[in-house]
């Protein structure tokens, strides 16, 4: 395999979910939405950008939330609450 | 055009022509006069380069990692300690599928401390993916390090590539070196090479890889380093076409057609085995010399070929061979091995450390290889 | 915090989730700021560190912009190439160090000083968790007087580097600290740094790391945040050799304002075994370290420069 193409062997490429790092949680966030003010807070804060900020609330991508719980503890509305995946 | 240079001259020139992109180098005798001659080349315009003056060897081919990762053309020069010193990265290089060039004077690595020519430093290059050459003038440094960046640069290889030389018999002295007018026509164009990293098209380079993507890697090294033999022979065809030097076949052999012992050298010291092979053969010895250009890839079939139907074959490594035969005589071996030949090898480690090696030492050789068992030998003056 | 943060900073990711850093990684928050900062024309050079683990396996990269991974000793000397292979080539692009403390203070220490000194256009971020965590948290130049590592497991004997104060010497445009608690300074200070053109721009992040500091993951922004309000670690930056504190570390120079130490070491088990006497000393150390910084501003203050 030569040129261009060997290089792209050898290059790692940009990739959403590069592994399934919501299998690591022992807890979840969930947010309760009659508290939530869409301040951002979550979202700018979240190690893995596992927060998105959209026009229906607050979504997170449980996919890859690790469940750190930071959200939870600096949301200035307590409304983000870590429950057991148990 | 035809000057009078001498090696480490030969490589700033040929440097000059290949017009790098970057140069990164750190001083280490007898490498020094390489980069200050492409300083004056830089300040006075003759080469559009950056030079980046690094604290370190290891820096000095990092630096060069980075350059190259985005594209440019490069260029470093090191010896013994100072290349030791870049070791780790210069596996990086490899590993990295950059087409540096590097130019390397052989000297002996201490302790104790010695500036002489030794090939120490160059075997440590041995395995880890470079394409290397090793030239014996002044002549062949400036050709073969153009050389170099067609291999390096080919799209079929994309492998770093080294060319060395002795310490002071090749680097410190002068020789009429023909230069290549417009050598740009025997180069890659720049910039036909897509860069590794683009902010336009993102990747990374050098992510942990599992065991299975990490054999991959070195297996595409594997078929790169294999594909060089060839890719060599076709750039030396070029080569060979546009000023008659032939380095085609990655080595030369003198008076080796009826020749029953064979020597086998690589670098300077081959002059003298030259006239060694000249008295003897005017003394009625069948006596032949191989010199070797292209170390790797290593052309093990035509080798083993140049070797069928030899009784002795005399390989003289340039480094003491510490606890083991020396990396020369071993791929002599094994090329003697893949041939089925059944000559007698010998080896003598002479000239380590610089010691002088004369024509009558090569004659004494000849008698003591013919005399003794095969095996590995320390070469002492009688 | 004024406004939304979402329609403050800029949307888009450039890490991208997924990866696979601890959860709580404090270097993580602080990339996502960083890259947002500084927009897709940015190449990183990662020496060995946790973010060359945190990346991703090959071949699926977390990052979307250009990376080039490299040796341990050689991220500044790996930049320098670039950054000048770049401007040779004609392609303006902001050049990025990421580094950890290990891979900056010390066996990485002489590729910077030299990067600094020959002025190369790099911004170099060193993200700095105290200790070599990416081989199991052992001692770094860079470790905190008394914090438990692997290899200080009485508490390490020893004072953390300040590496800022050695890239202040080093004479270069600009030094900044940062904090992943403060991502309106880090913009700022980011946006600053690559609006700089020429010369290497020193950045430091007090990064904290729920393994090797021995915390709740939940707790890194907390802690990001007692570091500065305690005084141990100061929000400032030097331009050009005036010294300006910036953000909360403003209002700072009153011990009195400053919460004590205590209250930063207390929620970190890597200092669990820590005597009376040794937050005492910490906390003088941390007076002290005000004390020159007070006397510094009054030297600035001298050369009539504007406040921040």
């Amino acid at each position: 395999m030569s040129g261009s193409a060997a290089v792209e062997r050898i290059l790692a490429r940009p990739t959403l979910g590069a592994v399934f790092s919501g299998g690591w949680r022992a807890e979840r966030p969930v947010v309760d939405t009659s508290k939530c003010r869409l301040c951002g807070v979550c979202w700018l804060y979240c190690p893995d950008a596992a927060v998105e900020i959209t026009e229906a609330g607050v979504v997170i991508d449980y996919n890859y939330c690790k469940g750190c719980g930071i959200c939870a503890r600096e949301c200035p509305f307590k409304a983000v609450t870590m429950v057991s995946e148990r | 055009m035809r000057l009078l240079l001498t090696g480490n001259y030969a490589a700033a020139y040929a440097v000059r022509d290949a017009q790098p992109d970057v140069i990164s180098a750190y001083p280490i005798t007898p490498q020094t006069p390489i980069i200050e001659k492409l300083a004056e080349f830089i300040d006075s315009g003759e080469l559009k380069a950056k030079f980046v003056r690094v604290e370190s060897e290891h820096s000095a081919m990092a630096a060069l990692i980075g350059a190259a990762s985005v594209g440019a053309r490069t260029y470093t020069a090191t010896s013994s300690q100072g290349l030791l010193y870049m070791y780790e990265v210069v596996w990086w290089a490899a590993g990295a599928r950059l087409p540096i060039v590097m130019g390397l004077v052989t000297r002996a690595v201490g302790p104790p401390w010695n500036i002489w020519s030794d090939h120490a430093d160059f075997y440590t290059v041995r395995d880890c993916g470079w394409v290397t050459l090793f030239a014996g003038s002044a002549q062949e440094v400036y050709d073969l390090t153009l050389i170099a960046y067609c291999v390096a640069e080919h799209k079929d290889v994309l492998l770093p590539a080294l060319v060395a030389w002795d310490a002071f018999e090749v680097s410190h002295t002068y020789e009429p070196v023909e230069l290549v007018e417009d050598a740009a026509r025997l180069l890659p164009p720049k910039g036909a090479r897509a860069p590794h990293l683009a902010a336009e098209d993102p990747a990374s380079l050098g992510n942990l890889a599992y065991p299975e993507e990490y054999a991959e890697t070195r297996l595409l090294m594997v078929e790169a380093a294999r594909r060089a033999l060839s890719v060599f022979a076709e750039a030396a065809g070029k080569f060979r076409d546009l000023t008659g030097r032939d380095y085609t076949r990655g080595y030369e052999c003198y008076r080796c057609e009826d020749a029953e012992v064979l020597f086998v050298a690589m670098g300077s010291i081959y002059g003298e085995v030259r006239s060694a092979v000249d008295a003897l053969r005017a003394r009625g010895a069948p006596v032949g010399a191989l010199k070797v250009w292209l170390y790797r890839p290593f052309p093990y079939w035509e080798v083993a070929k140049i070797l069928e139907g030899r009784k002795v074959v005399v390989v003289l490594s340039r480094t003491a061979s510490l606890g083991a035969m020396g990396p020369l005589a071993a791929d002599i071996a094994a090329a003697l091995a893949l041939g089925g030949g059944s000559a007698k090898l010998v080896e003598f480690s002479a000239g380590v450390g610089g010691v002088d090696v004369t024509a009558s030492d090569v004659m004494a050789m000849y008698e003591a290889a013919l005399e003794g068992r095969g095996g590995t030998y320390f070469w002492h003056r009688r | 915090m004024r406004g939304v943060a979402h329609r403050v900073f800029p949307r888009e990711e450039y890490l991208l989730r997924g990866h696979v850093a601890c959860p709580g990684c404090g270097a993580a928050i602080m990339l996502r700021h960083v890259l947002k900062a500084l927009g897709p024309n940015t190449y990183l050079v990662i020496p060995a560190c946790c973010t060359s683990v945190i990346a991703g396996p090959h071949p699926r990269s977390a990052f979307k912009v250009p990376v080039l991974h490299i040796a341990f000793a050689a991220s500044a000397a790996a930049a320098s190439g670039m950054t000048e292979a770049l401007s040779q080539l004609g392609k303006e692009a902001n050049v990025v160090v990421w580094a950890g403390d290990g891979g900056t203070v010390d066996i990485g220490l002489q590729a910077l000083s030299g990067a600094a000194e020959r002025g190369h256009n790099i911004i170099y971020i060193c993200y700095d968790n105290e200790a070599y965590m990416n081989t199991g948290i052992q001692k770094s130049g860079s470790t905190p007087y008394g914090a438990w590592t692997t290899t200080t497991p009485s508490g390490n004997p020893g004072l953390k580097k300040d590496l800022p104060g050695i890239m202040i010497s080093h004479r270069v445009p600009y030094v900044a600290t940062l904090s992943p608690a403060y991502p309106n300074d880090t913009f700022a200070k980011l946006r600053k740094a690559a609006s700089i053109k020429g010369g290497l721009k020193y950045l430091h992040a007090l990064i904290p790391c729920p393994p090797g500091w021995r915390y709740d993951p939940s707790l890194t922004i907390e802690l990001s945040r007692l570091a500065v309000e305690t005084g141990v670690w100061v929000l400032y930056e030097v331009e050009n050799g005036v010294l300006r504190l910036t953000g909360p570390s403003r209002a700072l120079l009153d011990k009195s304002r400053r919460k004590p130490v205590i209250e930063y070491l207390k929620l970190q088990g890597r200092f669990r075994h820590l005597s009376p006497e040794d937050v005492e000393r910490i906390q003088r150390m941390v007076d002290e370290n005000w004390e020159r910084l007070a006397e510094m501003l009054k030297e600035s203050g001298k050369h009539g420069s504007k406040q921040g």
